[in-house]
């Protein structure tokens, strides 16, 4: 056997944690069983209530089929919400042992009442728990909860704690305040308590500010792009507030916001941290520092140098135990575990990022 | 001699900002009795992303016991033009008029800056020159501005700040591109923010260091509405220099927009290339920060091979702003055998106003084969 055939069916053969599947529900019916009466009537009167002016969907429209890889969508329901297709379509052929569940519908993170948020987030992990980990032992959810509500978001995250099933906690980084804010410590504190990671997925329009410093861009592609900007800023905001001393033990995981950007903006951030540090006294290292011991990186969407091996250069920076791959099964930009990566990797550096840093981070067996 | 070559040219420097007193007699009647009447003429107009105590805004070698820093030519030559031995430096006045509600008392801000600026720096150092500032709140008045400071040739460019009220690339701003293409004017787009929305997605942060950390995610958001929005389709001669932006952050971006182009291109049928080339082609940055480990040469010099290019950068010292210690702002990592084109071509090709035969006022060129 030559060397290219057997590379080739080792990569076959490569298990993955694909660390950012979304789940979806066929109808919002689905929720009803873990909600009360008073809810159920509220959503069907009143709907979600977001901070942006298009009701029911959203204010920059997808290139192609809502976002969705065109060959995803069921006999019935949209992308994400067939478990078998699921399974048929992507669990199977890509050898995923583990899926992390990103559950972004619905999860109250968005909601501007925040009762009906926490209303939400409850019946989206009981959802995530009923409907798919407990068919599904390859799946794990994440305890979703509201950012904007630290009462209850502690509350739920308690309730689910001892919860295999639940492999991480879950808020919004787009949110009314930079995420390292004090408002937002007590989630933090009791993600710490259980040992679960914190995991940032790009989203929406949580807290209504526009998506650049400089206000609302104007095509879908820009907004796609401030998913990594607003990433940045959200890094920024959880090591300049003192976070990481705060809580030595907490782990970051940032989804979907690429990674490319992370040594550059550590350079960036240890530079001027220098001449400014008396502004930020509660900071006693270099920021790179911590952002090397408490965040970690999935890889979709992958950034694609002009010469593939860039990139090595790239996760050099970064850590090879600090990235995860991950393919946003179903949306139109799914990274296919095959192919995203076009830089040669030795099988020690695939298993890591492809398997190990994942089972590490998330203390999978 | 603290760079390998003579005649570099320094496209950024920061000569301290009048204040309303001085440049009373360059605003008519209406305006000077409205600063007198309303109190406001003693008040600093400066603005909040270059607060002067901060340690960024001056370094501290550089701060003088009393007085404004760069606050007079004299120093100027001396921690600048002198010891670097430069050609050029364009002088990019950092101005709180842009950040005022009240478009006319801008414009009348601006316009006085710019008279200021011909008469106090331009008219009195031959090696200087300067960007236009303008009321960037009203395109017709900025345009306005453009056209009556145009015929000055020794003002290179339009400046604009790199967070406002709306991107860049939106279509009420084109009439600036327009004039600035019209007059061979480069677009600068600087460091700094008028604070109409906050500095992140995610609302207000709370420390000065985070702000300025977050000016390369809005240069990146900025680049991107550029070159989304078409205007590099439109003004096809046009050149934008990202100025204070840093530039380590670029690869990513080429790597990241070019793919998302390649999916997304439907949405912009007018960007017929990828926008890596047209970034190669339309846009320059400033040298200075470099947002690199000062420990590891190696990651400077593996970014910028991940750039592509040597035809990117522009030598800037950003003086007075603390981006640099000494005289090293040179650091080891840049490629030592294209020198001249970072401290010097680069520039004359970016700024067509550079070459300009020398004037009477103008300083002589020691050789000719200089010009490009």
């Amino acid at each position: 056997m030559n060397i290219a055939v057997r590379q080739a069916t080792a990569a076959q053969r490569l298990k993955v944690v694909d660390c950012d599947i979304h789940p979806v529900f066929r109808t919002p019916a689905e929720l009803h069983p873990f909600m009360s009466a008073r809810w159920r009537e509220h959503m069907a009167t009143f709907g979600t209530h977001f901070r942006h002016g298009l009701a029911g969907q959203l204010p920059y429209p997808r290139m192609m089929a809502a976002g969705m890889r065109v060959d995803s969508f069921p006999e019935d329901g949209p992308p994400g919400s067939d478990l078998d297709l699921m399974r048929r379509q992507h669990l199977d052929p890509n050898g995923v042992e583990v899926g992390m569940l990103i559950a972004l519908s619905r999860g109250g993170m968005e909601e501007r009442n925040l009762d009906f948020g926490a209303a939400l987030s409850s019946a989206i992990n009981d959802w995530q728990l009923e409907c798919w980990v407990k068919k599904e032992p390859r799946l794990r959810a994440a305890i979703v909860v509201p950012q904007e509500n630290a009462e209850f978001a502690v509350a739920e995250i308690e309730r689910r704690a001892g919860d295999p099933a639940f492999a991480q906690v879950m808020i919004s980084p787009r949110s009314s305040d930079p995420l390292g804010h004090r408002r937002y410590w007590p989630i933090y504190a009791a993600a710490e308590r259980c040992g679960k990671p914190v995991a940032l997925h790009v989203s929406g329009y949580s807290g209504g500010h526009p998506s650049t410093g400089s206000g609302w861009p104007t095509y879908y592609m820009q907004e796609h792009y401030a998913m990594s900007t607003g990433m940045q800023n959200t890094l920024a905001s959880l090591v300049f507030e003192g976070v990481l001393e705060r809580f030595p033990k907490i782990k970051f995981v940032m989804i979907e916001g690429g990674f490319a950007w992370a040594p550059a903006l550590t350079w960036r951030m240890d530079k001027h941290w220098a001449r400014m540090r008396a502004e930020t006294p509660h900071l006693r290292r270099p920021p790179s520092e911590y952002v090397r011991e408490h965040f970690w990186f999935t890889t979709q969407p992958i950034e694609e140098p002009e010469q593939p091996e860039h990139l090595l250069d790239i996760i050099e920076w970064i850590g090879w135990d600090r990235l995860m791959f991950s393919t946003d099964y179903p949306h139109w930009d799914f990274d296919d575990p095959k192919q995203a990566i076009k830089a040669r990797l030795t099988e020690a550096q695939k298993a890591k990022i492809f398997r190990d840093n994942a089972k590490a981070v998330y203390g999978l067996q | 001699m603290k760079l390998p070559l003579e005649g570099a040219i320094d496209c950024d420097v920061h000569p301290a900002m009048p204040g309303v007193p001085a440049l009373l007699p360059y605003l008519d009647d209406y305006w000077r009795d409205q600063f007198a009447n309303r109190h406001i003429d003693r008040l600093p107009f400066t603005l909040s992303s270059y607060l002067p105590s901060s340690p960024l805004t001056v370094r501290p070698d550089w701060r003088p016991a009393s007085g404004s820093p760069a606050g007079d030519l004299d120093t100027i030559r001396r921690h600048v033009l002198d010891p670097f031995a430069v050609r050029y430096a364009i002088c990019n006045p950092l101005h709180g008029a842009v950040a005022l509600f009240n478009d006319d008392m801008a414009a009348a801000l601006c316009g006085a800056v710019n008279d200021w600026t011909a008469r106090e720096l331009l008219d009195r150092e031959p090696r200087l020159r300067a960007s236009i500032l303008v009321p960037a709140q009203s395109p017709e008045l900025a345009v306005r501005e453009i056209e009556r400071k145009a015929p000055d040739r020794r003002f290179v460019q339009v400046l604009l700040l790199a967070m406002g009220e709306a991107p860049l690339g939106r279509r009420t701003n084109w009439p600036i591109y327009a004039a600035a293409e019209k007059h061979e004017l480069a677009i600068g787009i600087h460091a700094g923010s008028t604070y109409r929305v906050a500095p992140t997605y995610a609302g207000w942060t709370s420390y000065r260091v985070e702000d300025y950390v977050a000016q390369s995610a809005a240069f990146e958001t900025q680049l991107l509405s550029l070159v989304a929005e078409g205007v590099f389709q439109k003004f096809p001669r046009l050149r934008v220099v990202l100025i204070e932006s840093g530039f380590t952050w670029l690869p990513t971006w080429l790597w990241r927009t070019a793919k998302t182009w390649r999916g997304v291109r439907a949405e912009v049928p007018w960007i017929d290339r990828s926008p890596a080339e047209i970034v190669r082609e339309h846009v320059r940055f400033t040298l200075q920060p470099i947002d690199a480990p000062p420990a590891d040469p190696h990651a400077l010099a593996r970014t910028l091979e991940h750039v592509g290019s040597d035809r990117l950068l522009l030598f800037s010292t950003d003086y007075p702003h603390w981006q640099f210690d000494g005289d090293d702002v040179l650091p080891a990592g840049l490629p030592g055998d294209t020198m001249r084109q970072l401290l010097i071509d680069n520039a004359l090709e970016t700024y067509p106003r550079l070459r300009d035969a020398p004037t009477a006022a103008g300083r002589k060129r020691k050789k000719s084969k200089e010009a490009p």
